[in-house]
């Protein structure tokens, strides 16, 4: 069985936030208007952090693309009442949209800050509807959405194989934010396989998880960036 | 008042004359405050109404405030629940005969602010049309479901708990015909007052009393842990089931006084809530605002001293940070005014309680407001976020339509069941005088 999970090298990132629009166009992320985002009530899946050091003027700056960390111990489904978050067989931590009471326990649980609430029904200019992704549901107003690993994909990717009578390949399965990463700096792939680059990857020196000592056990690896 | 229930009503003992006279008699102030608290939920009505149909984003909320006013006043309304309830069953068991007159008045409180309490997480939800899944695809590891299955259980058995002790005054009503006899028929189910019915009352009192003490342990213990559970910085702490559970006697405590404070004037019942009531709740005031800042010193000075940066982001907002009003005017509220006039006697009035209890309410609102907000906002990884949170009108409408809708229904109540215990009272006269004496002289040594 798969283990689904990502490495990100912070020294090849740029912060060129591609993978944060590449996550919302692949996604039907609905925009918000600025007042709006400025209350806090953008969703973005993929988010790419900025963190400054230093003093002015000898200031560093470090960019952190965060998507769910897909924890393979997640604090949020524990605390749903309903069974509405869960992770799958693959460690694919998920959300079932249609049963999601939308009580917020889940968003409170979890120390990355990665499910995002529906305030209000979607909306996009009518120039966009044509544009949205037939393979991932649209979210009513009401509910908690978050990162899926672009898990759509992985089933597209299946039926692909499968129809060539072959084996999953590591290319056939890659979420947006990966795809488009014009550094290659997020790599993705089965954590448990030892042909899958994000094995060695993640037993890199470098190699750290955000706010292991909680136990959550994050599948998201971020390579520090060297001195 | 009709002739013929007047003449009916001088018939009957002073005790029920001027108990049931609210019954049968109501004043033109009564109409005014109805219709205004009336106006004022049909308001909140409204309000929710606009929430329903737009979506949460007509609140104040955002990322990370995730949870606001409504779950603020959950806490605080089970909170005060803790009142009727478990006081009374206190007392009762541990034959306190002074209990008499303040039991009934309490438990009412307690079984309306269980329902307008336990709306509160449903107010707040982003898809109430789903409430059912919770027991549809009930999931028995979140606290949410603990607590369902908790105050649901505390709502029947409060239910219960204030009406079986009811039953002998109902059916005094219903002897009366002081009011319309179907509905007394009815509700007083074939209480005919015989020593056997009698009996049996008492015993099933008895173990009422006794069931509902955990039970309401347990409903605050679990809205507590709500927040435990979760990794939060000063959430995350093994005292809040028991603070909780001292926090909601304690604003419960302050409830009663307020409530008896009113009753006593709007129905002349000064000789039902005497001087010695307020003196007592006074005292059980003063240790609670004893407890309450041991309680509280404790849980900061743990989180303090360990001094987590996540901790300390969230600690130091409410000392000296954005939510240092709320939080010292918290402990103004809760510790520094009740402390001060509880200690002295001659502050342990009609007057004196009423301001200490209106102190503590709001100073436990407060606590709940220090509890949510500051950690919201706060989280343990720093987001960009507005740091803060405005209430919307929407919601505070929806908190004053429970307020309002809360007391309104509590003085409709008032019409139709006795607010002091009939039957107690007389019971208390015509037994308990004498058994208290005699358990008085059993403690003694016989060789006189």
């Amino acid at each position: 069985m798969a283990r689904w999970g990502m490495v990100i090298d912070l020294d090849r990132c740029t912060g060129c936030a591609a993978c944060e629009v590449a996550c919302k166009s692949e996604n039907n992320i609905a925009p918000v208007s600025a007042g709006e985002a400025d209350m806090g009530r953008a969703t973005s899946w993929m988010k790419v952090m900025a963190q400054v050091e230093g003093e002015f003027p000898d200031t560093t700056m470090h960019f952190y693309p965060r998507p769910c960390m897909h924890c393979d111990n997640p604090p949020c489904i524990r605390v749903c009442p309903v069974q509405a978050t869960y992770i799958n067989d693959e460690g694919v931590v998920g959300q079932i949209y249609s049963r999601c009471i939308g009580c917020r326990y889940c968003a409170n649980a979890c120390p990355y800050m990665v499910k995002y609430f529906n305030w209000y029904g979607p909306e996009w200019a009518q120039s966009e509807r044509n544009h949205l992704n037939p393979d991932v549901s649209v979210r009513p107003a009401g509910v908690i959405e978050k990162c899926t690993f672009c898990h759509h994909r992985l089933q597209k990717a299946r039926e692909d194989a499968r129809a060539e009578e072959r084996e999953l390949r590591e290319e056939d399965y890659q979420p947006a934010c990966a795809d488009i990463c014009p550094t290659g700096a997020i790599v993705f792939g089965d954590l448990d396989d030892p042909s899958h680059r994000v094995y060695s990857l993640k037993e890199d020196p470098r190699a750290l998880r955000i706010m292991e000592d909680l136990g959550t056990q994050p599948k998201v690896y971020y390579l520090r960036p060297r001195e | 008042m009709r002739q013929s229930v007047k003449e009916k009503l001088a018939r009957m003992s002073t005790d029920e004359q001027i108990l049931l006279r609210p019954l049968v008699e109501t004043s033109r102030g009564f109409y005014v405050v109805t219709a205004l608290l009336a106006a004022i939920t049909l308001w909140g009505m409204i309000a929710y109404y606009l929430q329903v149909t737009y979506g949460l984003g007509r609140t104040g909320l955002n990322r990370p405030e995730y949870w606001g006013i409504y779950i603020i006043c959950f806490v605080f309304f089970i909170g005060i629940s803790h009142a009727g309830t478990l006081i009374s069953a206190i007392l009762r068991v541990s034959k306190a005969e002074w209990r008499r007159s303040i039991t009934r008045s309490a438990e009412l409180i307690t079984v309306l602010v269980i329902g307008f309490g336990a709306i509160q997480p449903i107010i707040d939800l982003g898809r109430p049309d789903r409430v059912l899944n919770v027991l549809l695809h009930a999931q028995l590891r979140s606290p949410l479901l603990w607590d369902v299955t908790s105050i649901g259980l505390y709502f029947i058995s409060c239910t219960i708990y204030l009406y079986i002790p009811m039953l002998p005054d109902l059916a005094i009503i219903r002897d009366s015909g002081i009011k319309s006899p179907r509905l007394y028929r009815f509700l007083a189910a074939g209480y005919r007052d015989t020593p056997a019915q009698r009996a049996r009352l008492e015993r099933v009192i008895g173990v009422l009393s006794i069931i509902v003490i955990p039970i309401a342990v347990s409903v605050h213990t679990v809205i507590g842990w709500i927040f435990a559970m979760t990794l939060r910085p000063m959430w995350h702490s093994t005292i809040f089931g028991p603070y909780f559970v001292m926090g909601a006697i304690y604003s419960g405590i302050a409830a009663i006084l307020v409530a008896m404070v009113v009753l006593r004037r709007a129905f002349g019942l000064q000789q039902y809530f005497k001087d010695i009531h307020f003196d007592y709740l006074g005292r059980l005031l003063l240790l609670f605002s004893l407890l309450w800042f041991y309680f509280t010193f404790a849980e900061y000075l743990t989180a303090f001293y360990g001094g987590e940066p996540g901790e300390m982001r969230a600690f130091w907002s409410k000392l000296t940070g954005p939510f240092a009003i709320p939080f010292w005017t918290m402990v103004l509220g809760c510790f520094i005014i009740p402390l001060s006039l509880m200690s002295r006697r001659s502050m342990r009035t009609p007057r004196g309680t009423l301001i200490a209890g209106i102190a503590v309410m709001i100073g436990m609102w407060l606590e709940r407001f220090n509890i949510v907000v500051p950690t919201s906002v706060n989280p343990r990884w720093e987001i960009e976020s507005i740091g803060r949170y405005l209430p919307s009108w929407v919601e505070l409408s929806i908190m004053a339509a429970t307020f309002s809708g809360f007391i309104l229904l509590y003085m409709l109540a008032t019409k139709f069941i006795p607010i002091v215990s009939i039957w107690e009272i007389k019971e208390g006269r015509e037994h308990s005088v004498r058994e208290v004496a005699d358990r008085v002289a059993e403690y003694l040594p016989e060789n006189a």
